[in-house]
């Protein structure tokens, strides 16, 4: 960058080049950071912002490039020199950080414990004393005596940032931290991020929620096909402007809309419950209709998509498709029963990462590639190039893994496994998450011509501007109960989010 | 460039071993490299490679089979007893040491997939079980023809010859075993490959909750892997008693060991990277071959186990460390 940007930069990357197997993922990347500022790295997924991040702690080495870091240059060659250096990770994946069995307080020393920094003998009281400290500095009120393995998510992610500090960080990378998060969680997440800000740390934001960004950040840069294509505060820009450097084209309309003729009940819930997750849900969906249930992180939503694919087993409660009892002793079950589901796990449960795409979407199938039990090669390849080709997959060919394919892509194969089973109700739960933004909308669109073909629509979100955006009705979830419907129009952001926090009375 | 060498190395380090010391042998020795030893080597390696099959199907639908050995012994000795004890027809004789392969497999099964102990956990004990099973069953003897029996008396069978061709007989020149071992591996092969069946036993190993969220049965699934190997382990076993015409104690015990390392040698194959029969075939005769050409370097027997034991730790490195190598 010009010279103007570096006064002041606590870190400065330049001229960063890498290239994978002969793929450059990196041209000449530029990127800096102030002490006591939060910088936004935005991009669409592949564009080069985990790769960069990669690298700046240690876990990748860049091919040309140098990294400062109070104007001292770092030579990072694994992430425990990144993390000496004062460079460190929030992961998203914070079970693989932290240690479940051990205490908070061991957590947040467990560099200082494992290394043995202090002496031979660890002094316990003031371990907890400090811990404790430490906690009540960023405002938080978790117990140190607690064993990690009974917090909450969010609190465990509030544990890493404490052990952030107790390692005395300079920079600290949030990578999409708010995506598991509900939306008090993400409040209080952001008044910590300020309190980091004010000690002087610089902040690496990696979020897909824009709104987000532009409350939080104050440097917004943005990263397309391996190069910086914007750095400015990001009072300077507006969402339209940073959409348009992502994608490199303005976004027309994020959510396009389908037209559906809404006609007879196709899923009719009565009464479902399971557990302390799901307790009495009623529903219906007609065809051509997409009914989005809302929630916050915990009201059940996943519980209750799982109860109607047959993956959990209800306690009480019918469920009907087309008039009919469906049976739903089994995914197997679910889905003869015409119910389909694209699960929130996409990697763990959607598909199949180190099978080919093809593997992918002969397997629910399966059946109608083989006769006599054994498989046709042009049927399934027929099969598979068909819904690569409706979906819009992006992906060399049908033989490639599935892993290696984005995020958004690999949704569209979980979804379109599904294509030919001839399904009459399609559940989604949370199906762009971490999912780009171009993608996504590639999403609502086949969302939108499934209902237009007369498939009954549930797409469970916690995201409420998708609802609004998207849904011909919405049903408020909280504490495993739906608790308010909107008709299409009738719902706003502050309505949803009152609902689905209070879970029921009416707003003042 | 470092890089393209390893993949070059992990998909065709096995085969290259193999071509390497078969050259090795053959220089050495002048009989290595005749059609009757090569035979001979084809011969030995049929039972580990009908075991090590069964072990190939439990590790793809990501389970462990580790009682194949005792299935072998307890196969063995049912064989034999159905001749020696009872005179049954030859088709009861191959019948019920595969329906007791079945019944061995069907245990593991409701242990793994019903009460869900894991896998490796299950079939040590199961393994521990049919070993105590087929020496209670045999009284710790060994069965051979007109046998002593603890009361006094004279067993009234013996081996009929039709059943020791299995073992012994040779069609076209080739001995019958290697033709058996042949036609099983590529019929799992194809099985694998290109049947509805095979193709869910490979998605269930690949990620069991996301192969259950795409419809498929992955208990009923996980179960028919476990009886396909109990049956395979039966197969080595009849081909056992077949070979060396009576039913030894203990027979299959030594034969898991072998197994589990031609099975690992077979991950890499070809760079397959996962369980496959082709692969595990491979991994078989590379043992096979060791052991023979040791053995003609009038190397003592007991030096074997080291060798197996090698080979089984240098196919786990390998595999392992290809694993690694990919993640980052």
């Amino acid at each position: 960058m010009d010279s103007r940007m570096s006064r002041g930069n606590m870190l400065e990357m330049s001229g960063i080049n890498k290239s994978f197997s002969g793929v450059k993922a990196l041209h000449d990347a530029e990127f800096a950071v102030r002490a006591g500022e939060i910088h936004a790295l935005l991009g669409a997924n592949g564009a080069g912002k985990s790769t960069l991040m990669k690298i700046l702690s240690g876990a990748y080495v860049a091919d040309v490039g140098t990294i400062r870091l109070d104007g001292r240059e770092l030579e990072l060659r694994t992430p425990a020199d990144a993390k000496a250096a004062g460079i460190h990770c929030v992961y998203q994946e914070v079970d693989t950080s932290l240690v479940a069995q051990l205490s908070v307080a061991e957590n947040i020393f467990l560099d200082r414990i494992a290394t043995h920094k202090t002496s031979a003998w660890l002094n316990w009281g003031r371990l907890y004393m400090e811990a404790e400290k430490l906690l009540s500095e960023l405002g938080l009120r978790i117990p140190v005596r607690k064993r990690v393995a009974e917090l909450t998510l969010a609190e465990k992610q509030m544990v890493l940032i404490a052990r952030v500090m107790a390692e005395e960080a300079k920079i600290v990378i949030f990578d999409e931290p708010t995506a598991p998060l509900s939306t008090e969680e993400t409040e209080r997440l952001f008044q910590i991020m300020n309190k980091l800000k004010e000690t002087g740390i610089g902040l690496v934001f990696i979020s897909h929620r824009l709104h987000e960004v532009f409350q939080i950040c104050d440097t917004i840069t943005v990263m397309r096909d391996g190069r910086i294509i914007v750095t400015e505060p990001a009072s300077a820009l507006d969402t339209a402007d940073v959409i348009q450097a992502m994608l490199g084209r303005s976004l027309e309309d994020e959510y396009p809309k389908a037209e559906a003729n809404i006609g007879q009940t196709v899923l009719s819930v009565k009464d479902l419950a399971h557990g302390q997750r799901v307790r009495g849900v009623d529903l219906e969906v007609r065809r051509g209709e997409i009914v989005a249930v809302v929630g916050l992180v915990g009201a059940g939503k996943t519980e209750l998509s799982r109860l109607l694919f047959g993956a959990d087993s209800p306690e009480r409660g019918t469920v009907e498709v087309d008039g009919k009892r469906a049976n739903l002793a089994s995914p197997t079950d679910a889905i003869g029963s015409g119910l389909v589901l694209v699960p929130e796990e996409r990697r763990k449960e959607g598909i199949l990462v180190e099978e080919s795409v093809l593997h992918n979407l002969s397997l629910p199938v399966l059946r109608q590639m083989t006769k006599w039990g054994i498989l046709s090669g042009a049927r399934e390849k027929s099969n598979a190039s068909g819904v690569v080709e409706r979906l819009g997959v992006k992906t060399p060919s049908v033989n490639q893994l599935t892993g290696y394919l984005s995020g958004g892509n690999q949704q569209k194969v979980a979804i379109g496994k599904w294509l030919n089973t001839d399904a009459d109700v399609f559940v989604f739960d949370e199906p762009t998450k971490g999912v780009d933004i171009g993608a996504k909308r590639d999403i609502f669109v086949i969302i939108g011509q499934l209902a237009a073909q007369g498939k009954g629509i549930l797409y469970l979100t916690c995201e409420f501007a998708e609802a609004i955006g998207l849904a011909d009705r919405i049903l408020v979830m909280c504490d495993g109960r739906i608790v308010k419907q909107f008709h299409r129009g009738e719902a706003t952001q502050e309505n949803l989010l009152y609902y689905a926090s209070a879970g029921q009375g009416e707003p003042a | 460039m470092k890089n393209k060498w390893m993949d070059y190395l992990y998909k065709y380090g096995a085969l290259v071993f193999i071509g390497v010391i078969v050259l090795f042998f053959s220089i050495y020795n002048e009989f290595f490299f005749t059609y009757s030893n090569l035979t001979d080597i084809l011969r030995s390696i049929s039972i580990v490679t009908f075991i090590a099959i069964g072990v190939t199907i439990s590790l793809t639908v990501d389970g462990f089979d580790m009682s194949v050995g005792s299935t072998v012994s307890l196969s063995t000795v049912v064989t034999a007893t159905m001749m020696v004890w009872y005179e049954m027809p030859l088709v009861v004789v191959i019948i019920a040491p595969l329906v007791v392969g079945a019944i061995v497999g069907l245990i593991n099964a409701f242990l793994i997939v019903k009460i869900r102990i894991p896998d490796m956990l299950a079939t040590f004990a199961v393994m521990y079980i049919i070993s105590g099973v087929h020496k209670t069953y045999t009284k710790g003897y060994a069965i051979y023809n007109h046998m002593q029996m603890t009361d006094g008396s004279k067993a009234p069978g013996e081996m009929y010859k039709d059943f020791l061709w299995i073992g012994q007989g040779e069609l076209l020149g080739i001995p019958f075993p290697v033709i058996l071992m042949i036609i099983a591996v590529i019929a799992v092969h194809l099985f694998f490959k290109y049947t509805r069946w095979g193709r869910q036993m490979v998605m269930t190993g690949g990620n069991e909750e996301a192969a259950r969220l795409s419809g498929l049965r992955v208990k009923r699934v996980r179960t028919y892997a476990y009886i396909a190997s109990g049956v395979m382990a039966a197969i080595g076993g009849i081909i056992f008693a077949a070979r060396v015409g009576s039913g030894q104690i203990d027979a299959g015990s030594p034969m898991l060991m072998e197994a589990v390392a031609a099975v690992f040698v077979g991950y890499s194959v070809l760079g397959a990277g996962r369980p496959n029969v082709i692969g595990t075939f491979v991994g078989a005769v590379l043992i096979g071959v060791l052991v023979n050409g040791l053995t003609m370097l009038h190397i003592e027997y007991y030096v074997n186990d080291i060798v197996k034991g090698g080979v089984l730790v240098l196919a786990l490195a390998v595999t392992f460390i290809n694993m690694h190598r990919k993640r980052t």
